[in-house]
């Protein structure tokens, strides 16, 4: 390949392409987190199956807030390849 | 067609007063339907008002009691003056949310600019509710129990961690939103992509769109979820404007 015809807009757009796809590495901790907390619901739902219906909602409430971090990830990498 | 053109707002009426551009936009219409949506469906479903509710005037006897269980739950009898506020907020969320899955409806909590509006007001309303009811009294949020050598290091982060909260509050529903709808149209242009190759792929493009009404079902969660959760947090926020640190 002929590097001499890659100039610096080339140079940029990759590094920006290469930075967006490391800003979804924040999927790394959402993904721990979200199977964290639903297993550690599933252990504690069988342990005690009475409890369990009680304590859907902080469920959703823990599912939404972790998810939330992975998205933060999406937006950053959005306004890397969008600006 | 780019996934994210969905988001573009558009002036319907071009309207420019002093440089200002306060066209009326997609945005704004979509807006001004929630807003009538939700004031005509809370005040025709309890216009009778029976003893035995009919089926809207349940509804709206569900969604009332589900924002003051939650605010009994979070901030206790002195949050039930913010019942309005906050049952306001969040019938606009979670109707934002639920009308933006309507295909080729604008979402206007998509727009970083509507939901940081929100998240603002609702600091706004934490920080004077806090200063009227404690007066100078309310800066000890920002100073936790503990020995004098951490509070020089806790302080600043309570004090960073209560201005982010407008920022963290308004991009959990953006993202969210944002993220959702984008997966919707990226997998729509999946169907339209392997559909348009003809032959044996046209067939494998019914694989995306099986996974279009997967991610839809998702969406109806996320969206209900998010209002939640924005409603949730303001509740809590308000407890702590309201309680400081003792608990109601």
């Amino acid at each position: 390949m002929d590097t001499s015809s890659i100039s610096g807009h080339d140079l940029i757009t990759a590094a920006k392409m290469i930075g967006a796809g490391l800003a979804c590495s924040a999927l790394i901790g959402a993904g721990i987190g979200i199977g964290d907390l639903w297993g550690k619901y599933l252990d504690g739902a069988l342990r005690n199956p009475g409890a369990a219906s009680s304590q859907t909602t902080n469920l959703f409430l823990g599912f939404a807030l972790v998810e939330a971090t992975g998205l933060y990830g999406l937006v950053i990498a959005l306004i890397i390849l969008f600006t | 067609m780019s996934p994210l053109e969905q988001f573009s707002v558009t002036p319907l009426v071009s309207l420019h007063i002093a440089g200002y551009d306060v066209s009326f936009t997609n945005q704004a219409l979509v807006m001004c339907i929630i807003v009538a949506a939700a004031s005509l469906f809370m005040a025709l479903a309890v216009r009778k008002g029976g003893l035995v509710p009919t089926r809207s005037q349940s509804m709206a006897e569900l969604s009332y009691e589900f924002i003051a269980n939650m605010i009994d739950a979070t901030a206790g009898k002195a949050g039930y003056r913010f019942f309005p506020f906050v049952f306001a907020i969040f019938m606009f969320v979670i109707l934002s949310n639920y009308f933006g899955l309507i295909p080729g409806v604008f979402t206007v909590t998509s727009q970083i600019a509507v939901n940081f509006a929100l998240a603002v007001v609702v600091i706004l309303t934490v920080i004077v509710t806090g200063f009227l009811k404690h007066g100078i009294r309310f800066l000890t949020l920002f100073v936790p129990k503990a020995k004098w050598y951490l509070l020089i290091l806790l302080v600043p982060i309570e004090v960073v961690s209560f201005f982010t909260r407008p920022i963290s509050l308004s991009v959990r529903l953006f993202a969210n939103m944002l993220a959702g709808h984008t997966m919707l149209a990226v997998f729509a242009g999946f169907v339209v992509s392997l559909g348009a190759a003809g032959g044996l792929l046209s067939i494998i493009a019914v694989a995306p769109m099986f996974m279009i009404v997967a991610v839809m079902a998702l969406e109806f969660l996320v969206a209900f979820l998010q209002a939640y959760v924005f409603t949730m947090l303001t509740c809590i926020y308000l407890n702590e404007a309201l309680h400081l640190h003792d608990n109601h």
